[in-house]
């Protein structure tokens, strides 16, 4: 055991030396929390002077803010796909990465709730959801299940985290003091006693299996917000799986973002490997096709008999307005990097993550082609009315409002990476077979 | 008289804490006590006084009162003695909140529009935004210049909220802001709407608009009592939309767009009496007959929707089809 003890020292080291105020960190965040300041001074404007800031009018009365809620919840998605399915059918090469996509769960379902609040006429009536809510509305299920699967997301990054954060109170040498304290506090005395070990382990088990419902149940429940309407481009039976696969398209780029990232910053280069980096992309041409079959669903069987509205609608996608938008996300976002993650090449660090930036710009405009468009073609004609409600365009201040979203999901990912384990230590340790007496 | 036994007690307490000391000792601690206690003492009087006294004035009630037999919200019998029944009064806007959501008992409001008498001439729209205080590009009511199709004839279709007996924006909005009343009519509850905009969403037929600014003479009138049946005054951050002029309904009146009409284009009635009488000749005809006789039609009636307002074809027209001109600003 005493020649194996400098390996798991090695492993403590390499998996929180990060865990300090570095000058990047503070440069960063000074940075973030000033953005931050700007956009909601823009968010002050719309409290004040009313919704009519933003771009949104009577016939597109949901703009950008729904667009970037629907994107919300579907990058939140991917902390089910990779802890829940791939975990509990046994895949061992997840281990380093299930923190990271949890980590990107907890903090896009934990916004996309405040993206929709930003989205109301009236936020101060928020309390009357719950009051005088109505359970026959989707917005009530929405409200439930987003709710449930942050709690669901939240709980099963922290629970496996609490032996890690053990170790790294008693063995970590380069931990800040400041911080000792909390991970003190939350590692609720751990100290590797079987019942303990037993404790985490089904709850574990249990969160996992309950958390394959909530999370179909968010996304799909987030599509029948539009699916629900009779609407043409909305009015569809497809919608559930189609945003349930095309939220593991952008949850899987997103976490492929955040691998490189913590691998290069974080130094963790025999943490996130190549193999890994080759899986993701696996994964992520899997998820793609399937989004990839979705889409043709969603567009061919509507387009091949050309119902009035929808074809009005989809004239408008193919070749009208809305095409070099379509066209450039359908090819540049999903047709594209399928291709081009089919060659193992692509699949290294940095190639798959030029691509997943692309996908995942991709998966932010594919949401506001499917809000949007619809919306500008009515069933009946839109007359008699200011140009600007006919055809919709973003304000600077919705833009800098949408922002804020997205400020505050980096600095959730930000806080929860950099000051606490972003690689599980004993699951690695475990995984690499490195002998120790702090966990087993 | 009440609050001597309490002392008392008191001090008993206080004796028992110190037993076992001498006599002197425990008397000056009973002064010293009695001081430190004073001010509660004083207060303990004033409360019991006030307790007997009221103790005295319920039996006084409970005596010389006539009592009422009422029927309770839960449909309970109780008797309540006719001095202590307390009449609750109400602010006018809860009360027109209140009858609001009741609608009008017996009636089944329905409208019909003969598409063959509109020129277009648009103050049935005026009558709309003057009385719901609208801005211009905001309607309850909007005239459309219809085509159906390349070689049918052009003609002008005002469209406004169908009251819609199935209708998709009641079953989506998430706090019953917009609610479907007895006599047929749709509302909304602009105390009650919080923002979300999906009834706008779930509307086939474009008859929700949004208050994106401050509503127009919103300084004007913002002391003014909420009436859910004008939805007036408008709320910045709340949907709008045509109520059937759900107020002059209540007065025995047409609604303002029917009054207003120059060219008898609108009939407006009682789907239960049979009977719709026309807003500019005050003819009033059997619904069904006038129904079946012109042919008429709904909005949309395969979305499942059921419309109450009905359509007669624009056949026979009085009137020229001339393209409308937009008087609307690039922006706003």
């Amino acid at each position: 055991m005493d020649e194996n003890k400098p390996a798991f020292e090695k492993l403590t080291y390499d998996l929180t030396h990060h865990i300090r105020v570095s000058k990047g960190f503070a440069a960063w965040m000074t940075f973030l929390v000033l953005a931050l300041a700007v956009c909601l001074f823009a968010y002050y404007q719309q409290l004040k002077t009313g919704l009519g800031v933003a771009g949104i009018r009577d016939y597109v009365s949901w703009g950008m803010y729904l667009a970037n809620f629907v994107f919300f919840v579907a990058s939140s998605l991917i902390g089910m796909l990779i802890s829940a399915v791939l975990g509990l059918i046994g895949m061992k090469w997840i281990t380093p990465i299930t923190r990271i996509a949890e980590i990107i769960a907890i903090a896009f379902s934990a916004i996309a709730g405040l993206v929709i609040v930003m989205d109301m006429g009236r936020p101060e009536r928020l309390g009357y959801v719950f009051l005088y809510g109505r359970f026959q509305s989707p917005i009530l299920w929405d409200v439930t299940v987003i709710t449930t699967y942050f709690v669901l997301s939240f709980l099963l990054y922290y629970l496996p985290m609490v032996p890690d954060l053990a170790i790294s109170h008693k063995t970590a040498t380069t931990l800040p003091g400041w911080i000792k304290p909390v991970y003190r506090i939350f590692s609720l005395n751990w100290t590797n006693k079987p019942e303990q070990n037993e404790v985490i382990h089904r709850s574990v088990r249990i969160l996992l299996i309950l958390l394959l419902p909530a999370a179909l149940s968010i996304h799909t429940v987030t599509s029948w917000l539009f699916a629900v309407t009779s609407r043409a481009g909305w009015d569809s039976t497809v919608f559930g799986p189609y945003f349930v696969s095309g939220a593991f398209v952008a949850g899987s780029a997103a976490v492929i973002i955040a691998m490189f990232f913590y691998r290069n910053n974080y130094k963790l280069k025999d943490y996130l490997t190549n193999m890994h980096f080759n899986n993701m992309g696996k994964l992520l041409v899997l998820v793609s096709l399937v989004y990839l079959y979705f889409n043709i669903n969603e567009f061919l069987v509507p387009g091949y008999k050309l119902k009035r509205a929808d074809a009005i609608h989809l004239h408008d996608l193919f070749a009208g307005a809305g095409s070099l938008m379509f066209w450039t996300v359908q090819i540049g976002g999903l047709l594209i990097p399928i291709f081009l993650l089919l060659f193992r090449k692509m699949r290294k660090p940095l190639p798959v993550t030029l691509i997943s930036v692309a996908v995942i710009i991709g998966a932010w405009f594919k949401r506001y082609i499917i809000v949007i468009p619809t919306q500008e073609h009515p069933f009946l004609p839109i007359q008699h009315v200011p140009l600007n409600f006919k055809v919709y365009t973003p304000t600077l201040i919705e833009t800098g409002i949408t922002m804020v979203s997205f400020i505050l999901v980096l600095i959730i990912i930000t806080m929860l990476s950099k000051f606490f384990p972003v690689i599980p230590i004993c699951e690695t340790a475990k995984e690499k077979g490195i002998e120790n007496i702090h966990c087993d | 008289m009440e609050e001597t036994p309490k002392d008392k007690s008191v001090e008993e307490n206080h004796d028992n804490n110190k037993n076992g000391e001498a006599d002197k000792t425990k008397a000056t601690s009973r002064r010293n006590f009695m001081k430190n206690i004073g001010l509660i003492g004083a207060g303990a009087v004033t409360g019991a006084a006030a307790l007997y006294s009221g103790h005295i004035f319920e039996a006084k009630k409970e005596k010389s009162g006539q009592s009422r037999i009422l029927l309770t919200q839960d449909n309970k019998l109780v008797e309540v003695d006719s001095l202590e029944m307390k009449y609750l009064e109400k602010s006018p806007s809860e009360q027109m909140l209140e009858q609001g959501r009741e609608g009008i008992p017996g009636r089944r409001w329905v409208m019909v529009i003969d598409l063959a008498r509109c020129r277009n001439a648009r103050r049935c729209v005026s009558a709309c935004q003057e009385a719901h205080q609208l801005r211009p590009e905001q309607y309850h009511l909007n005239t459309l210049q219809m085509q159906d199709s390349p070689k049918t004839a052009p003609y002008n279709m005002p469209k406004q909220c169908q009251h819609c007996d199935n209708p998709p924006c009641v079953a989506v909005c998430p706090v019953d802001a917009t609610y479907k009343r007895q006599d047929g009519i749709v509302l909304i509850d602009n105390k009650r709407c919080i923002g979300c905009r999906f009834c706008i969403a779930a509307c086939p037929y474009s008859a929700r608009i949004f208050n994106w600014f401050e509503p127009r003479d919103a300084e004007k009138y913002k002391d003014q009592p909420y009436n859910v049946e004008l939805n007036v005054p408008q709320k910045k951050g709340t949907v709008s939309k045509c109520l059937f002029s759900a107020d002059h309904l209540r007065e025995g009146k047409l609604p303002y767009c029917v009054s207003a009409c120059p060219n008898g284009v609108y009939y407006f009635g009682d789907e239960n009496e049979d009977a719709v009488t026309n807003g500019t000749t005050k003819e009033t005809v059997q619904l069904s007959k006038l129904l079946r006789e012109n042919g008429a039609y709904q909005l949309m009636p395969e979305l499942g929707t059921k419309p109450r307002v009905y359509y007669l074809p624009p056949k026979n027209r009085l009137f020229p089809f001339e393209p409308a001109k937009d008087e609307q600003p690039e922006k706003v």
